[in-house]
């Protein structure tokens, strides 16, 4: 171990976590009844990946684990056994532990021993078990040994271990695969050099595999295998490329060997596809590079070799950097476009040409490169199979869940922020919407309810919908518990304003506070998590027939819709979705209360004014509210009119951190680069509306 | 404590190189791997509720930056802004940050020979941000830890833990 695998550490930590998450999206798609092969071996293969990868760089909980998940795997693409429900359970729990045991690797900390050993003995448990109703299948695929399974070879095995090798862990795997012989115990000798023999119906590729933990590849002879049973499919593709001269000489010359097991056709399993064009890569018959060759293809099987890898993997920052220098260069550009506009287009006429040219390929570089940062909503929606499918079982009802537009790509950062706020609606659709099952046939509906994510464009906008349809959301319940809680309703409102009252804190139905949800935290976060990233949530309900939730976000978190405004001079920018209208007052319409404060009536209803000038201080405002403009923000369900100077326009501009270089500001959230090149702030409209809340508090304390 | 921290900076900044700039009748010096350019002063963004020395922000090639007003913090020089105002970029603490000086003067090399510790008075700056004085000939450099300098309360620059 001369290599320093830490280095390696990140790739092999997200190619398991990869790994995991194929096996699980895969296991929640397994029909019970008719399992498919293709998906079985996926499944095995992710497993076989995680345990080589674990087992080079050395995380033997991780490859126990996997071992024993591995074995049960291999007996069920095998058909030995027969796909059962608590299977696929156990395998979830497994891939849970696994998931466990990356992360205290990846951030230290440890993993409790007992659940570790429960899955492992419930998987065993699983694997031994005889399962009568197991199909035997005679039609087996491509070159997969049929005969592996039943016929037992007889392998002499020559090898030297690894000087730290525990060798009874070797001994009790291979005696798993079959009868073990130890024809000379090598323990007392320099080198220690063992010689086996071995009845197993176990191929030679897989006795490698077992041996790859205990023995360098050139340090593991394989002797010619006699049958003892009399079909040779697993012996037959041994010989077939093999030169009789050749195979000779391997088995005396230790790396001439190494070669040469190289060089056979695609190992019995699929389990070994995925590592063999690496190492058949990596060794190139320079004879003195055996070892090398084997370094090397070790670092090759960690890297992701699905046939369809077309992406890769850059740093996040390296895409932010990229996209500031686009944002940068479209600065420039509008800069020139505004120099040259002055240009006598006759005179100038290839310049201008140019810079028309040039104008476009901006366009379009920004545009890709803004692209560059989108994901597939999938990456969301992918986790909610398992969560639908745990708490339905939780609540005894039967869901189906049903994703539509997957492919809808967003913001990555949204992506990470959108994990929480859904699962939570999701989780309520479940716990709250979908009815019990008996009621649902009570109601003549099925008695499996459907939720449905749902995800699509519409405008500059991505919205996203968690529908169920179950019975609804209770209007009568919702008024009588907001009238307990002493909220301004009455029955005469619209149902729209009467849905808005479950995003109030501390606000729930249900009757029972259950551990899935019902206490009422929650829909208030939700609101403030997607409001936070500039969205709005939007509700639709009808009685006995299911509710849909829908979240309605910017495409990206980069951009943002801004309305520019004037104050003495200075440029700011309000988020749209904030700004509700904006209105010149007439100076009766302005009242000022005991002094301190001004209110304005806008249509019967008194609001708040907050003058942006005294805010930030800014010289040279206009200080007569009738003489500017009234914006009317609403956030957080409140309500304020911020006077400003005047509206300049609307436009889309890319967030800046303030806080990179710089420190919070009061009311501002961030800053973006104007045409111009000059520097605008953003308000950050939640602080504006609780300017008044917070002035008062002040007061109170002076 | 002090002796070692400055033994410490004192054999950090051997032959090092340093920027020198001018404020009023000073002149000072800063390690010149701390500066990423020298600029003139553009239009700035101003910043509401902030102290007078913090003129505001500019738009450093897609990013913000910060610019300070050091003739503003430490009283010193004619507060003008013209086409011979200076900026030097500084690149302290993972931070981009701007000092308007009233110029930008050579860059010098010095040996630990040529340092001196700084005395408890004399500058406009407190002594904890001095690395030392610097001779060359007849010149006499005020050597500032800039980062610390930048970094601390008094710039108002980074957010402080509790303020």
């Amino acid at each position: 171990m001369t290599v320093d695998m830490s280095q390696f550490y990140q790739v092999f930590f997200e190619e398991v976590a990869e790994h995991l998450n194929s096996m699980e999206s895969l296991l929640l798609g397994l029909d019970v009844n008719a399992p498919s092969i293709d998906d079985l071996n996926a499944i095995f293969r992710a497993a076989h990946s995680i345990k080589g990868g674990a087992g080079t760089f050395g995380f033997n909980d991780m490859t126990s684990v996997t071992h024993v998940l591995e074995t049960l795997l291999d007996k069920l693409r095998k058909e030995e056994l027969a796909l059962r429900s608590e299977m696929i359970d156990a395998f979830l729990e497994a891939g849970d532990v696994l998931k466990a045991q990356l992360d205290a690797h990846q951030n230290g900390g440890d993993v409790d021993e007992a659940i570790i050993t429960a899955v492992c003995e419930k998987l065993e448990a699983l694997s031994a078990s005889q399962d009568t109703s197991a199909k035997p299948k005679k039609a087996k695929k491509k070159s997969q040994p049929a005969a592996a399974t039943t016929a037992a070879i007889c392998h002499h095995i020559e090898f030297t271990p690894d000087a730290d090798a525990v060798l009874d862990n070797l001994f009790a795997e291979l005696s798993n695969l079959g009868q073990l012989e130890i024809v000379e115990n090598g323990a007392d000798k320099s080198p220690p050099r063992w010689r086996l023999n071995l009845s197993s119906s176990a191929s030679e590729s897989e006795l490698r595999e077992t041996f790859a933990f205990f023995a360098q590849p050139d340090q593991v002879i394989f002797g010619p295998a006699n049958l003892k049973l009399e079909e040779d499919d697993g012996y037959g593709f041994f010989t077939d490329v093999a030169n009789p001269t050749e195979a000779a000489n391997a088995a005396v010359e230790d790396e001439g060997f190494g070669f040469f097991t190289d060089i056979e056709p695609p190992p019995s399993e699929p389990a070994g596809f995925e590592r063999s064009p690496g190492r058949r890569a990596a060794d190139n018959p320079v004879a003195d590079s055996v070892k090398m060759g084997r370094r090397d293809s070790d670092k090759v099987a960690v890297s992701p070799q699905s046939p369809d890898a077309t992406t890769i993997r850059v740093n996040t920052d390296k895409v932010d950097l990229l996209i500031n220098l686009v944002g940068e260069l479209v600065i420039t550009q509008a800069m020139l476009a505004q120099t040259s506009a002055h240009i006598d287009p006759v005179l100038h006429e290839n310049l201008l040409n140019g810079m028309a040219q040039l104008e476009r390929n901006t366009r379009d570089l920004q545009e890709s490169v803004m692209s560059i940062r989108m994901m597939p909503i999938s990456f969301v929606f992918s986790r909610f199979p398992r969560v639908v499918r745990d708490l339905a079982s939780k609540l005894n009802k039967q869901i189906e869940l049903k994703t539509v537009g997957e492919g809808t790509e967003l913001d990555k950062g949204l992506i990470e922020k959108l994990a929480d706020p859904l699962t939570h609606l999701v989780r309520n659709s479940l716990d709250h919407g979908i009815e019990m099952p008996d009621v649902r046939l009570a109601a003549g509906k099925d008695a499996k309810g459907t939720i449905t994510l749902r995800a699509f464009h519409q405008g500059s906008n991505i919205v996203i919908e968690v529908s169920d349809n179950g019975a609804g959301l209770n209007r009568a319940k919702i008024l009588s518990k907001a009238k307990e809680r002493g909220l301004p309703v009455h029955d005469g409102m619209p149902d729209q304003e009467v849905w808005q009252l479950i995003f109030a804190p501390g606000f729930s139905t249900a009757d029972v506070v259950t551990d899935v949800s019902g206490r009422g935290v929650g829909m208030d976060v939700v609101k403030r998590n997607i409001q936070e990233m500039g969205g709005q949530v939007e509700i639709r309900s009808e009685s006995g027939h299911g509710s849909t939730i829908a979240i309605r976000l910017p495409l990206t978190l980069a951009i943002l819709d801004g309305m520019s405004i004037a104050v003495g001079g200075q440029i700011f920018i309000i988020p749209l979705t904030f700004i509700s209208e904006s209105l010149q007052p007439r100076i009766e319409d302005i009242k000022s209360i005991s002094g301190q404060g001004t209110v304005v009536q806008v249509r019967g209803a008194y609001l708040p004014l907050v003058a942006l000038h005294k805010v930030f201080g800014i010289p040279k405002a206009i200080s007569e509210p009738e003489r500017g403009i009234l914006v009317l923000l609403e956030a957080d369900g409140k309500k304020v009119a911020l006077f400003v100077d005047e509206l300049v326009g609307q436009h889309q501009v890319v967030l800046k951190s303030l806080e990179a270089n710089f420190r919070k500001v009061p009311h501002v959230s961030g800053a973006t680069i104007m045409g111009d090149g000059r520097v605008a702030m953003i308000l950050d409209v939640a602080s504006l509306v609780r300017i008044n809340q917070d002035l008062a508090m002040e007061r109170q304390c002076a | 404590m002090q002796a070692t921290q400055e033994a410490l900076s004192s054999e950090a900044m051997a032959n090092n190189e340093f920027l020198s700039f001018t404020l009023g009748k000073e002149e000072y010096g800063i390690d010149i791997l701390k500066v990423q350019e020298i600029r003139g002063y553009d239009a700035v963004t101003v910043l509401a509720n902030t102290p007078e020395f913090i003129k505001g922000v500019i738009n450093l090639r897609g990013i913000i930056v910060p610019i300070v007003d050091m003739r503003i913090k430490f009283n010193l020089g004619n507060v003008t802004y013209d086409q011979l105002t200076v900026v030097i970029i500084l690149n302290v603490a993972k931070r981009v940050v701007g000092m308007v000086v009233d110029g930008v003067s050579d860059v010098i090399s010095l040996t630990s020979e040529q340092i001196k510790p700084a005395p408890e008075f004399g500058a406009a700056l407190d002594t904890q941000y001095l690395m030392g004085l610097g001779t060359v000939d007849d010149r006499m450099l005020i050597l500032v830890d800039i980062e610390k300098l930048m970094t601390s309360s008094d710039m108002e620059l980074v957010a402080q833990a509790g303020a």
